[in-house]
């Protein structure tokens, strides 16, 4: 089996996380931002399995199974607050719904 | 293996700029598990087996299809995709693509160790460092679950349920 060089998995994870903070930059709409957060927690978790690949230990996949616990609860509560905001100001731009009273 | 890392590893980078592109948020969405899937077999040929099934299962299986249900109960349709051309002018692009070009650069000049990845390590390793070094890890992920799930319950009441006054 041919091996991948650690440097080049950690380059993926570079680009996977900038990609994702350039969305969370520019986007206005708070569905795109909380994609571009999920891209952003890929990039992390690639980064993790690749820094656990090199020193052949499970510690890289453990980490990347507490990203994906992580992300599940950030997603469940960012989406119920979602559809709360929505509810309320039929609005789902995150410059519109920037003040925290009401 | 290393073609399909690198086949995929493209395939990952691609569909990303096309979440962050798009306009239409059901679009977005199925890029978003093209990513995720591309994602899963770069776990793959990392020689991480478990994670590849967890991610395909939980991120792509769970996650996504939350999203997706969400979505469509926002139901924002063709006003919103109009909103977002209007929002997304070429301007805009300008400075945060020169901010993160320097971020990437410097991430990219971090990378020093070109020592390939060595074997698989498989389920059974993950599994027992899981009971073993992370198991406190594991209870404070499952109480992190539980308080996501009374938040969302708690969140999720729409208050013409909750209260009896008038909206």
């Amino acid at each position: 089996m041919n091996s991948i060089p650690t440097d080049h998995a950690l380059i993926l994870a570079a680009v996977l996380f900038v990609i994702g903070a350039l969305g969370v930059m520019v986007r206005r709409n708070i569905v795109f931002v909380l994609m571009s957060i999920e891209i952003m927690l890929n990039g992390a978790a690639i980064a993790f399995v690749a820094a656990g690949a090199r020193w052949n230990q499970p510690d890289g996949q453990v980490l990347v199974i507490f990203i994906l616990v992580t992300a599940a609860s950030e997603v469940a509560v960012a989406l119920a607050l979602l559809l709360r905001i929505y509810h309320l100001w039929k609005n789902v731009d995150a410059d519109e719904v920037s003040l925290l009273k009401g | 293996m290393s073609e399909l890392f690198y086949v995929s590893a493209a395939v990952a980078a691609i569909s990303g700029i096309l979440v962050v592109t798009q306009v239409n948020a059901m679009r977005a969405l199925i890029n978003l598990v093209v990513l995720l899937l591309a994602v899963a077999t770069v776990f793959f040929t990392l020689g991480a087996p478990f994670v590849a099934a967890l991610q395909i299962i939980i991120y792509a299986g769970a996650i996504m299809v939350l999203f997706v249900f969400v979505v469509m109960i926002l139901n924002l349709g063709g006003r919103a995709e109009e909103q977002e051309r209007t929002w997304l002018g070429s301007v805009l692009w300008v400075v945060p693509v020169i901010l993160a070009g320097v971020l990437l650069v410097l991430f990219i000049y971090s990378t020093r160790s070109p020592a390939p990845a060595a074997a698989v390590v498989g389920p059974k390793v993950v599994g027992a460092s899981l009971f073993t070094t992370y198991l406190i890890g594991v209870e404070l992920a499952s109480i992190l679950l539980l308080a996501a799930l009374v938040a969302a319950f708690h969140f999720g009441f729409l208050p013409s349920r909750l209260e009896k006054s008038d909206e």
